[in-house]
């Protein structure tokens, strides 16, 4: 398979607003990126506009605010999945193909319930966690800093260093992950699911503000057990060129930024 | 026809940024001895159906979409 190849669905419904750069950020590593309405995938769009889902080899939800975040962020875009596509979403998540949630993206898949998911589950019917309110009660939108926490199971951090520490800018008022398991985070450390924490500059506590909504132990993306589906809150495909880092001025060797390193592994991964 | 209402509120224990913002304000405006102030959506429906199918649709909706079990508990009263 050549780069040119991988074929990615980024997929938009009224009010997600990140999906020109989430379709660049893919470009820019090779892959060939759509920018895919739900009503395309659903049967509801002239024939020649039709798409179908197996078609494409990463799914990608963006960021925004779908459906306004009317009831819950991402409640309303999850149930029209469900409720249309929500099988062939299945099977693909089933058949280990990649599937990115950023910020409004994370959201869906936790209403979803591609993620957390449990053991031996591929989607869940009820969430089984949430991303709620942050603690500050307001929209948290500033440069934060994460570190790579994975083990190696999630493809969207393959060609990391394990514990590297990245810049990501989080833009979000709902990004405190809730579970009614009191174990949860265990669960996820034992999965290898954790993939991103928030952490502060070195020397310091990691605390409000770098941890921006509250997040139990200070997560920040997780994968599913499979390792091929991941959200995250911060966006990596804000920053996908130093001049898009606050301190691009200094520091830097190539012009690449941080965010790039999410997409080119998930590609790593694909043409291995 | 039945006038149905949702009522989703958040758990006990879950933080509610939206009530205690509110609370703050409103004493910020002068008004004393609120003791708490808790934020409850509530959707009004009404739907072509007898009185115990509209309650169990309700009930489904909420299951499908309207409440996340996390965080939040509901209650469908017929109206």
């Amino acid at each position: 398979m050549k780069a040119e190849d991988v074929k990615v669905c980024v997929l938009r419904i009224e009010g997600t607003n990140c999906e020109d750069e989430m379709a660049y950020a893919f470009e820019s590593v090779g892959a060939t990126a759509e920018k895919v309405h739900l009503k395309q995938l659903t049967g509801q769009a002239p024939l020649e506009m039709r798409r179908s889902l197996e078609d494409y080899d990463i799914l990608a939800f963006p960021g925004g605010f779908s459906a306004g975040d009317y009831i819950r962020a991402g409640a309303i875009f999850a149930a029209r999945i469900r409720s249309a596509i929500g099988d062939d979403v299945k099977a693909f998540v089933e058949a280990e193909k990649p599937v990115l949630g950023v910020c409004n993206g994370f959201q869906i898949l936790v209403e979803l319930g591609l993620l957390p998911a449990k053991d031996g589950s591929i989607m869940d019917p009820v969430p089984t966690a949430a991303l709620y309110n942050n603690d500050s009660a307001r929209f948290e939108c500033r440069p934060t800093l994460l570190r790579n926490d994975n083990n190696g199971k999630c493809v969207f951090t393959s060609s990391m260093k394990k514990k590297q520490v990245v810049m990501f800018p989080s833009a979000h008022g709902e990004g405190k992950l809730l579970s009614m398991d009191e174990n949860f985070v265990q669960k996820l450390e034992d999965n290898d699911q954790v993939v991103f924490r928030y952490v502060a500059p070195e020397g310091e506590e990691t605390k409000y503000p770098w941890n921006p909504n509250g997040s139990p132990s200070d997560i920040a993306g997780i994968c599913n057990p499979a390792g091929n589906v991941m959200g995250l809150m911060p966006h990596p495909e804000r920053v996908l060129t130093r001049f898009t880092h606050p301190d691009w001025t200094r520091g830097y060797e190539t012009e690449e930024g941080d965010g790039i390193l999410i997409f080119r592994s998930v590609m790593e991964k694909l043409l291995r | 026809m039945t006038v149905i209402e949702i009522r989703v509120e958040l758990k006990k224990g879950v933080a509610d940024p939206e009530g205690k913002n509110t609370k703050k304000t409103v004493e910020a405006l002068g008004f004393t001895g609120i003791n708490s102030v808790k934020f409850v959506k509530v959707f009004e429906m009404d739907i072509d159906a007898p009185a115990d199918k509209a309650k169990e649709m309700g009930e489904e909706m909420c299951r499908k979409l309207l409440a996340n079990p996390v965080i939040q508990n509901y209650t469908v009263t017929v109206r």
